[in-house]
């Protein structure tokens, strides 16, 4: 089972090209998961225990606005990265990620890979290494919606 | 009064009636199609003489009397019988007339202007085409001529836009997925229920499985995001002057003489509008119009 599961880690490019043994052991602390349509697969402020390596299917991430309900601010899907709460702070999740048609992930489990992490600092700063242009390239692409591109005064013809 | 040739059509200020000069020609609205809350695609047909044919990606000066001139890409699709497309968005005085000009009224037109897509050198290329916003409208005709060549090469078109109901086009993106095209498009932000993308439309661009050395890229939007998303495709591996960009300054004259639309050691109403990335492009691209 492990073995299977480690097979998929290996082939989710967050944990591409790492050596087997990162692999299996990302996968002691993972389990395929699957969701159907308009499924929650994580909900606004509840603990950030796990993050999905995505496989098949997309995910909308919603956010309560208030006064008119949920806004879907990204979607996700297949080979990206389900949720980064898990790595800092309140570790609470800061939206709701709702599959918009049958999702599969390797669900991984937050506590469990830390702690390898930490007594291995070495498997440590390379997850570090994977997760962190994640949340960069999230970031820069945040920063780009805040100019509202496509506004007034952005017509090109 | 503008001055007319022999056979009573208006001429330009030297004479010629092709309107690439000073004077417009007088044109009528044939029809207009409302495109979004603030977008209108209006189609002009020629009262007297017509213009020389266009090119995918040149624009034209259009005039309403009164109020104003501007310049506004061609949206249709050039060799196309019938009425020129125009689709203008709403932001000022002047294409706030042009949108809102009733069927019959009569508008000026000049051109066509600039530099244009060079779609008869991609047969065999692949295709990738960037899109935001309005900025679909001026490789609107591009697309529609690609999604129909016979070369070898594939089709691919990136759209984003601020949400779903800023979309233009939507049923012309059907009929490009129809021929073969891949077409994907991404909002901002959007409710529930949108089963589209949402993010900004660089993201995309994950999702394609590119072969640099046959590709040509076609970018047309705010410079920003140009401007991330030619950087984008250079490091993916294309090459900088395989990317084109469709580029605007104040353009005034159309004719490359007044220098409104200077940038750089370009004048774009007459270098550009559409530039390849590479050289002194991309140094200049994002550069504050003065």
């Amino acid at each position: 089972m492990i073995e299977a599961i480690a097979e998929l880690v290996a082939d989710h490019p967050l944990f591409r090209g790492l050596p087997a043994d990162v692999a299996e052991l990302v996968a002691g602390c993972a389990r395929n998961e699957a969701f159907a349509t308009d499924e929650l697969l994580i909900a606004e402020g509840a603990p950030a225990e796990k993050f999905h390596l995505l496989r098949r299917g997309r995910v909308a991430l919603e956010i309560r606005k208030p006064g008119s309900g949920q806004l879907v601010v990204e979607t996700l899907g297949p080979d990206e990265l389900l949720g980064l709460s898990w790595l800092f702070g309140s570790k609470r999740w800061h939206t709701d990620a709702r599959a918009l048609e049958p999702v599969g992930t390797v669900a991984v489990d937050a506590e469990c890979l830390l702690r390898k992490a930490e007594a291995d600092p070495v498997f440590g700063y390379a997850l570090m290494k994977r997760v962190a242009p994640v949340m960069l390239s999230r970031l820069q692409a945040t920063r780009l919606r805040l100019l509202d591109l496509y506004g007034h005064g952005a017509d090109n013809s | 009064m503008a001055p007319t040739t022999a056979d009573g059509a208006v001429a330009t200020a030297d004479g010629r009636a092709d309107g690439t000069s000073l004077w417009p020609l007088p044109y009528r609205v044939a029809w207009r199609r409302r495109e979004t809350a603030d977008v209108v695609t209006v189609a002009l047909e020629p009262v007297g003489a017509a213009a020389a044919p266009y090119r995918a990606g040149q624009f034209h000066m259009l005039t309403a009397f009164g109020v104003g001139e501007v310049a506004i890409s061609v949206s249709g699709t050039p060799g196309t019988p019938g009425p020129i497309e125009h689709t203008i968005r709403d932001v000022g005085a002047v294409s706030h007339a042009l949108g809102h000009a009733p069927v019959g009224a009569l508008l000026g037109l000049r051109g066509p202007f600039g530099t244009d897509w060079g779609v008869d050198d991609l047969a065999d290329r692949d295709v990738l085409v960037i899109a935001g916003g309005i900025g679909l409208a001026p490789l609107r005709g591009a697309i529609h001529q690609l999604s129909q060549r016979r070369g070898t090469g594939s089709l691919t078109v990136l759209v984003g836009a601020r949400d779903p109901d800023q979309l233009v086009f939507t049923a012309d993106m059907e009929q490009w997925r129809a021929r073969g095209a891949t077409v994907l498009c991404t909002v901002d932000a959007a409710a529930p229920g949108w089963r589209g993308e949402v993010g900004i439309v660089t993201t995309l661009l994950t999702r394609l499985a590119l072969a640099p050395e046959r590709t040509v890229a076609l970018l047309c939007g705010p410079e920003v995001m140009m401007r991330f998303a030619a950087a984008d495709l250079v490091d993916l591996g294309l090459h900088p002057d395989r990317i084109r960009v469709s580029l605007e300054r104040n353009m005034q004259c159309g004719a490359g003489i007044c220098g409104h639309c200077q940038l750089g050691p370009l004048l774009l109403c007459r270098d550009g509008p559409v530039l390849p990335y590479g050289g002194t492009v991309a140094a200049l691209l994002g550069q504050q119009e003065r």
